[in-house]
């Protein structure tokens, strides 16, 4: 008899604690996901009411002077993330499509593993080197430098999520192709890198929203702007260096500028998210 | 982003089957293999260049100071005396608290969606951690200064004062900006990659660990526990690993609320300063050639340092799973 | 095919801005130093688009050591500074440096109190706050000079700058010469090692982090302060008074100043009974050569611009404004600038 409760009560215990364990993990999950509330809670509550007409408009105002919007730091983000991609889309892609189509399994190994390396080397670390390479060499900041700071960030990005997808298309497309006569490049280019192209945009866009969002790269690169500008070799304003330099100050009409700014940014970078989703929703489906 | 993730011999298939197939060479052929192998020869150079770039910067410094530079602690830009040592201690200190805080709230959480949820929860869930690693640290730097730092300052660190005001750790007077607040920060930053890693890890446990244990009539924690867990330790290790480097380089949410001082102070209200934060704020103001010369060295230690953890981390992670952690890793 | 459509898009794009860029003639001229006069540029620089709006003037505000550092390797077309450069530093610069003085402005005593009581400090006290010997607002050193003032039994959060900063060189320049323990420990410089306090990026930082710290005291420029509506405290100067400061009270001290030719001067702690302890000039440093005529000329025209109309805009931001004989010597140096 004895044995018989001491089992049973070992048997409750056994599942409270299967209970408990189901609990604690859950609490845990709340509060991992809880940071993300508060933030866009708060990011809402101090942001909303200022995202209006003159913050999409507006120039920033001299300092202390009420007013004004970041009109130039958004559309500097844009032409900054433009010139990142002309860096880093050519060169992530295509160096993703070696790691999926050529090279020796050895080889790639390591062009990965460094690629995953260089992936968790501090964002800040891109602007220091660009500085001693470009801005000191060509004596000025410029968008230039700060566009190559994000677009070097981009590459092992890009070169990752690249191979991936590529290496998800059937075999059965290049053999199809090769037999036909075709050249192996064209192959790739127009069979399997159109096979996986939502893929490969998928991770392109996700770098973007990666590096749309850097500030410590931008700091001794693009520099910041108060005006606008489109000259590439001159200093440009960017929108989450704009929200640093607002964020530290002490006027209150910045820190609800900041707060505005934030919201744009991300929102931004929430919109890539979704549509991210929505490409890559269809593929599970879809031949790849 | 949600990939299906191939199994490992179909990933390695194409490439014999293809260039069994390859028709005689052409030049467009080889011209295009060039070109794609340069391009992904780029990440090689790159780490080689940022290496280079960092230790000509820093050359100087690294002949004045030897190893002094990070055993010593004065940072002293009047009489140019540089030392590294409160940089390193803050960085170590700050990501270590954040370890604390967000190693077990990760690992659990990444438990939970594999194993111990409901099905319809976990997607969301994930999606939500997702989105929550998409935040810019300048961002979430913002929200810490006008959000999380009066809260900390009025709540959490005054009750931690009277109950643990007795040790070193939480003595003396709060600030708000603090190590504490830096760490706290950086556990939130790291919160999802830890998640995300862990995750992949406990789903490459094979089914057949679990069904061994469910087969003795354990109940799912004790699956979890006994089969799961102890299977993936390592990997969840790499896992926790790989946090580390994210958070030894997190530099703009940290900067904003960490109080910027180099000091060693054993008190965790007190402000504290990193490798990454002195970069950030002192890179561009540093009037004397020896000045710059020392922050490039920090540059160099930061970054010699992030490469060893991520290279550490990225061997604890291949040796259990081939593909699938390179998409958590991003 | 779609990548690649997308990646000629892009590089549409990246033309188009390039185009765009050849196609508005306007000229971009860097600057970047100060923050301590940050407010008054930023003014002068918004003004000065409506002037001539063939030109703008981008400022950065990363503090005085940047400028410094910034023009001495040329990666901008000026620097502002609010401490003048060391011989070892123009040493260094791979041409003539000139400083062209805009105007003078003051460290105030910045902090963050329940209730913004007015208070008074004397050098003594400041020093022994910012050695960190003096730990509480209580303290015996500070109820003596404000009588009548209930202080909390609260720790002081010394805030001060954690970048390279003229303010900081200011105010350093007057504690070194006011107490010789912090001549001896700490010295004169825009960067120091501080012993104790935490650190703020640029004036805006420092002022931001005693708004947002109860207890906190710092130094920030006096726009800073009135801009932000902090308390500020009175200093007991070298005559003996207690100063509050304002335009007067720094007018009274840059009127004590003996300036020399090359235009680097101090005029903290300075004599006179009307004079405001902690205030200092600020430059604008430029090239006595100018590698790039058309910038350079528009750079002459807008020194030219600053020194006549600009000064008018200082009492507005509560700069003094230089005298008018040092205004017709620094007209005299910028005609030298060599295009």
């Amino acid at each position: 008899m004895t044995m018989h409760s001491s089992r049973a009560d070992n048997h409750t215990w056994r599942k409270i604690m299967n209970a408990l364990a189901s609990a604690t993990t859950f609490v845990s999950a709340l509060l991992v996901i809880a940071p993300l509330g508060l933030i866009f809670f708060h990011l809402l509550a101090n942001g909303a009411s200022s995202v209006n007409w003159a913050f999409f408009t507006h120039l920033p105002k001299p300092v202390g002077e009420a007013g004004g919007g970041m009109v130039n730091a958004i559309v500097g983000s844009l032409e900054l993330l433009a010139f990142a991609s002309a860096i880093g889309i050519p060169i992530g892609v295509l160096g993703g499509v070696y790691l999926a189509e050529y090279g020796t399994a050895r080889a790639n190994a390591l062009l990965r593993f460094v690629a995953d390396v260089l992936n968790g080397v501090p964002s800040i670390t891109f602007g220091v080197v660009v500085y001693g390479l470009v801005v000191l060499r060509f004596k000025g900041f410029s968008a230039y430098a700060g566009g190559l700071a994000l677009g070097l960030i981009m590459v092992p990005l890009i070169l990752r999520t690249t191979e991936e997808v590529i290496l998800l298309v059937p075999n059965g497309y290049r053999e199809a192709a090769l037999a036909l006569g075709v050249a192996r490049w064209k192959t790739i280019v127009y069979i399997v890198m159109k096979t996986a192209s939502k893929g490969i945009i998928t991770g392109i866009l996700l770098a973007l929203a990666r590096v749309g969002g850097e500030t410590a790269p931008l700091l001794f690169t693009a520099f910041g702007n108060r005006f606008w500008n489109h000259n590439l070799s001159e200093p440009i304003a960017a929108l989450p260096l704009q929200i640093f330099t607002y964020a530290i100050s002490p006027y209150d009409d910045w820190h609800r500028q900041a707060w505005a700014g934030a919201l744009v940014l991300v929102t931004g970078i929430f919109c890539v998210n979704v549509l991210v989703r929505i490409l890559t929703r269809g593929r599970t489906t879809s031949a790849v | 982003m949600e990939i299906a993730t191939p199994p490992a011999a179909a990933s390695l298939a194409p490439r014999s089957a293809a260039q069994a197939m390859v028709p005689p060479s052409r030049f467009g052929d080889k011209a295009f293999e060039w070109l794609t192998l340069a391009m992904a020869m780029a990440v090689v150079l790159l780490v080689i260049l940022i290496g280079w770039q960092l230790w000509r910067g820093s050359s100087l410094a690294v002949q004045k100071f030897g190893f002094h530079f990070l055993t010593t602690s004065t940072w002293d830009p009047v009489t140019e005396q540089f030392g590294a040592l409160p940089f390193i201690y803050g960085t170590l200190v700050s990501s270590f608290i954040a370890l604390l805080i967000a190693v077990p709230l990760s690992v659990a959480t990444a438990v939970y969606l594999t194993e111990l949820a409901p099905l319809w929860i976990r997607q969301p869930i994930v999606s939500l951690i997702e989105m929550l690693a998409a935040i810019p640290s300048v961002i979430l730097g913002l929200w810490g200064i006008f959000v999380m730092i009066p809260w900390l300052r009025d709540y959490p660190f005054p009750l931690l004062k009277r109950f643990f005001g007795w040790t070193p750790f939480f003595s003396g007077p709060i600030y708000g900006t603090s190590m504490l607040a830096g760490g706290i920060i950086i556990a939130i930053m790291i919160l999802p990659i830890i998640t995300s890693v862990s995750r992949e890890i406990l789903r490459s446990v094979p089914n057949l660990q679990r069904e061994a244990a469910y087969a003795l009539g354990a109940t799912r924690w004790e699956v979890t526990r006994i089969a799961v867990l102890s299977y993936a330790r390592k990997g969840l290790f790499g896992a926790v690993i790989l946090g580390l480097g994210r958070a030894l380089g997190e530099t703009m949410a940290v900067t904003m609320v960490i109080g910027n001082t180099p000091q060693i102070a054993a008190s965790l209200f007190k402000p504290g300063y990193t490798l990454a934060s002195v970069i950030a704020n002192e890179f561009t103001e540093a009037t004397t050639d020896i000045y710059l010369q020392a922050l490039f060295e920090i540059g160099l230690v930061l970054f010699g340092v992030t490469i060893l953890v991520n290279l550490i981390a990225q061997l604890l992670l291949k040796t259990l799973t081939t593909t699938s952690t390179t998409r958590a890793v991003q | 095919m779609k990548p690649l459509k997308f990646r000629r898009k892009t590089l549409a794009l990246v033309l188009l801005a390039g185009m765009s860029a050849t196609a508005s003639a306007q000229m971009m001229i860097n600057g970047a130093g100060a923050t301590f006069p940050y407010p008054i540029y930023s003014k002068w620089f918004d003004e000065y688009a409506k002037v001539d709006p063939s030109v703008r003037f981008n400022y950065q505000s990363i503090g005085s050591g940047g400028g410094q550092k910034q023009i001495l390797a040329q990666t901008v077309d000026f620097g502002a500074s609010d401490g003048p450069m060391s011989d070892e530093n123009l040493a260094k610069a791979p041409g003539k440096l000139l400083h062209i003085p805009t105007v003078a402005g003051a460290d105030v005593v910045a902090y963050n109190l329940p209730g913004n009581p007015a208070l008074k400090f004397d050098a003594d006290t400041i020093a022994g706050i910012f050695l960190g010997q003096i730990k509480k607002w209580n303290d015996p050193k500070i109820t003596t000079l404000n009588p009548g003032v209930s202080l909390p039994d609260q720790e002081i959060v010394v805030v001060h700058r954690s970048d390279g900063s003229g303010t900081t060189y200011i105010w350093t320049d007057y504690l070194s010469k006011i107490s010789p323990e912090w001549k001896s420990k700490v010295g004169t410089n825009t960067s120091v090692n501080w012993p104790t306090g935490i650190g703020g990026k640029g004036n805006e930082g420092v002022a931001g982090q005693i708004k947002q710290t109860p207890g906190a005291l710092g130094y920030v420029e006096l726009i800073y302060a009135v801009q932000n509506k902090m308390p500020y405290a009175e200093v007991k100067n070298a005559a003996g008074e207690f100063v509050k400061p304002n335009i007067q009270s720094v007018t009274a001290a840059l009127a004590t100043a003996d300036i020399p030719e090359d235009f680097r001067f101090s005029i903290t702690n300075a004599p006179g009974k009307d004079a405001y302890p902690i205030c200092g000039a600020t430059w604008l440093l430029v090239y006595e050569q100018q590698k790039d005529a058309t910038k350079g000329k528009k750079l002459v025209e807008f020194l030219k611009w600053a020194v006549k109309d600009g000064e008018k805009m200082a009492r507005d931001l509560q700069y003094a404004p230089l005298p008018e004989n040092l205004q017709e010597r620094v007209l005299k140096r910028i005609h030298e600038i060599k295009i």
